[in-house]
């Protein structure tokens, strides 16, 4: 039988339990010819990022982890091989994320926990179970620049043994404290495990294996549980509120506050969630961006990307190149450098139009991300959004879509419910137009004055809250309710927000890529196939009788199925009434989602319900237009 | 005078602090906990937004809740700032 008496000091105890769990250890051991594997964990935003980005250098291999869309660094550090995990509160499998970064930590050798010295509180609960699994931790104590700043002061020694791992102060953001990465990762080690969990983990420690899975299925982990063929534990709650009070506890004793001056950041934060000041900030907000990406981004650099290096410099090349060999007028010449041509259209628009919109879109979205805003707005725009079942964390795909909503379909992951992903998703195909159309459509209505403005708008707006409100109530299930920390304000780093977005942006184009040329494909067959002149015939008695617009528009809603834009451009040329251009707006806006966005649609959500969806934009689209046009002609 | 009766969390006026006095079971239990919201904690109402979405402080950390959530947990009124 163990021994559990008192006689132990904490050390000899401590090596008196290492002793007894090697025989957990040795399969472990067997393998241990392999490189040892430092992990990151932290909370979100506790500059986990950072670190790796130091440690890891340039060697860094980003991976979706296997099965799921989270991503994923892997980098090289001497002889460890470390990796960035997504930044959880807790062990456990409430989330993809967590499941990941539980999964890491599981198979890690060393674990090394970066905590804001700021917000002791809530990250020592990660901490405390961290060392509860039985990992070698050492902690990274980030942020102490700040902790002066706020007239914190913190015991660095106490704490340390209080944990029992080693603790290392840092400020990562001012790189002080890199230099004692390596003494981190060597010093880490177990700490003070729960005393009453104790005896349980070794009762549990013969079904799972290894101390940290013992822990997670008393923790009443379902995955881990369901892997060893045990029931999950019942006593989660226990072990957290007893995890809680020796947080309390320990923060009590290392923690003391000079003075709780409240500082601007502070007073900003508040002011952004407040229910007379959060507006006013959010259509603040809401207007540098719209200058910044609005103006700058999708008006002049794209004019200048698009026209001038694609359609005057990249396209008539690549069609002198291609022209050597293939005749432009053949089938070949058609889908290669044809109006639709993989080579002239698809490059100029992911190369000129697109990349550079999704760069400025996930510049913003990191802007907001790192300096905190995003979660207030969350916060500000809940109760909205729960009127359409969703919660304010959807309002990141919501945004993203007005920049373009294949992006947005794919951020729709984020999301709690399978429920919320597929309203989040349906109503991106139906309501939201990107921004390569917004442009089209904004110039189109500059020209047919504010009344038709607002009709528009509000046409639009009603079908966004409609479709919101019937899948809402159609779809069995509750809205989750929001639940989030507010992390402090801070000013971004450039460097981390950049590189934030350099990664996205790659990897979207990595992803979008292939379907867009999927899509000018298709569409590059059915041109040389004469089956898109099939389907323009096909729509026109609908334009002309239903809609009464010129037989001409129907070529713009077959052109719409490729590019959004495409389909509002068509339109510009067109001579239209003031009433035929809001009914002409209105159809192509809610009309079917665009080649690319079709097929992430389809890898997201299933052919099933993609085409649902599809079919759904076709019904809406001309029975709204439709609808419209009487009323208005 | 200590007030005993409990009130659901979204029904706090803003600037209270108030006592959890009880937290439905669920999923939203765990996480509550861990990010320090259980029985027996103080916690101050920040902002109640229109609509009921809820900003309340723990010491230093702040926490939004959705409606639907806050009003879930029962508090009891400990004073008004």
């Amino acid at each position: 039988m163990h021994n559990h008496s008192s006689e132990f000091s904490p050390d000899q105890h401590r090596l008196h339990h290492v002793e007894q769990h090697k025989h957990v250890g040795i399969s472990a051991l067997a393998h241990d010819i392999r490189r040892s594997k430092v992990v990151l964990v932290g909370n979100p935003n506790v500059g986990k990022s950072l670190f790796f980005n130091h440690l890891s250098g340039l060697y860094v291999d980003v991976s979706n982890y296997p099965g799921t869309t989270i991503e994923i660094s892997e980098g090289r550090f001497g002889t460890y091989d470390i990796y960035d995990t997504p930044g959880v509160y807790g062990i456990s499998s409430f989330s993809d994320e967590e499941n990941v970064t539980r999964e890491i930590v599981l198979q890690s050798d060393i674990v090394l926990n970066v905590v804001d010295a700021v917000h002791l509180e809530r990250d020592l609960f990660l901490t405390l179970q961290l060392i509860d699994m039985g990992k070698n931790v050492a902690l990274l104590l980030n942020f102490m620049d700040e902790v002066e700043k706020q007239g914190i002061e913190i015991d660095v020694k106490l704490l340390s043994t209080y944990l029992g791992v080693p603790v290392f102060p840092t400020a990562a953001v001012l790189k002080t404290g890199f230099d004692s990465l390596p003494l981190a990762i060597e010093q880490a080690r177990r700490g003070e495990q729960d005393k009453m969990l104790h005896p349980k983990l070794h009762t549990m420690l013969s079904v799972s294996g290894s101390e940290a899975e013992a822990l997670l299925i008393l923790e009443g982990d379902t995955v881990i549980a369901e892997r060893h063929g045990v029931p999950p534990g019942t006593e989660r709650e226990d072990i957290y509120i007893e995890r809680r009070n020796r947080v309390n506890l320990i923060i009590n004793a290392i923690l003391s506050e000079r003075d709780v001056r409240t500082r601007l950041s502070t007073m900003i934060g508040r002011w952004s969630v407040n229910a007379w000041t959060g507006v006013p900030i959010l259509f603040g907000m809401l207007y540098v961006i719209y200058l910044f990406i609005g103006t700058f981004v999708a008006q002049d650099l794209v004019e200048f990307l698009e026209t001038r290096l694609g359609n005057e410099m990249w396209e008539p090349w690549i069609r002198g190149v291609i022209g050597e060999y293939v005749a432009p007028q053949s089938w070949l010449g058609t889908i290669l450098v044809g109006e639709f041509g993989l080579a002239t259209m698809t490059i100029t628009y992911l190369l000129f139009l697109l990349f550079p919109l999704v760069v400025a879109f996930y510049l913003t979205l990191a802007v907001m991300e790192d300096s905190g805003y995003l979660p207030r707005l969350a916060t500000l725009v809940d109760r909205s959004l729960n009127a359409i079942g969703l919660n304010g964390s959807a309002v990141i795909p919501l945004i993203l879509g007005f920049g373009c909503v294949t992006m947005a379909t794919i951020t729709t992951r984020i999301l709690g419910t399978e429920r919320e992903k597929r309203i989040a998703a349906t109503i991106l195909q139906f309501a939201v137009p990107c921004s390569a159309q917004l442009a089209v459509i904004a110039a189109m209505l500059a020209g047919a004055g504010f009344q038709a403005m607002l009709i528009f708008g509000g046409t639009i707006f009603v079908v966004f809250v409609a479709i919101g409100t019937i899948l809402h109530r159609l779809l069995p299930g509750k809205t989750s309710p929001l639940l989030i920390d507010l992390p402090p304000m801070r000013i971004p780093r450039l460097d981390n927000v950049m590189k934030k977005t350099l990664y996205r942006a790659y990897f979207f184009m990595k992803e979008a890529t292939p379907w867009f040329f999927a899509g000018a494909l298709g569409v590059g067959l059915m041109q040389v196939t004469g089956l898109l002149t099939v389907w323009q015939n096909l729509l026109t008695p609908f334009t002309t009788n239903w809609l009464q617009l010129p037989r001409e528009a129907s070529v713009s809603f077959v052109m719409g199925m490729v590019r959004r834009d495409f389909g509002a451009a068509g339109l510009y040329d067109l001579p239209l009434t003031t009433e035929q251009i809001v009914v002409a707006l209105v159809t192509i806006t809610l009309f079917v989602p665009c080649i690319a966005s079709l097929m992430v649609l389809v890898k997201e959500r299933g052919t099933k319900e993609a085409s649902l969806i599809w079919i759904g934009t076709w019904v809406t689209a001309f029975l709204v237009g439709g609808l419209l046009s009487q009323a208005l002609m | 005078m200590v007030k005993h009766e409990t009130i659901p969390l979204h029904k706090v006026a803003r600037g209270s602090l108030v006592r959890i006095v009880e937290v439905p079971d669920g999923t939203s239990k765990a996480q509550l906990i861990r990010l320090g919201i259980h029985v027996g904690v103080l916690v101050k109402c920040l902002e109640r937004l229109p609509g009921g979405t809820l900003v309340i402080k723990k010491n230093r950390q702040e926490i939004a809740l959705g409606i639907n959530l806050a009003s879930t947990i029962l508090v009891s009124h400990v004073r008004h700032d």
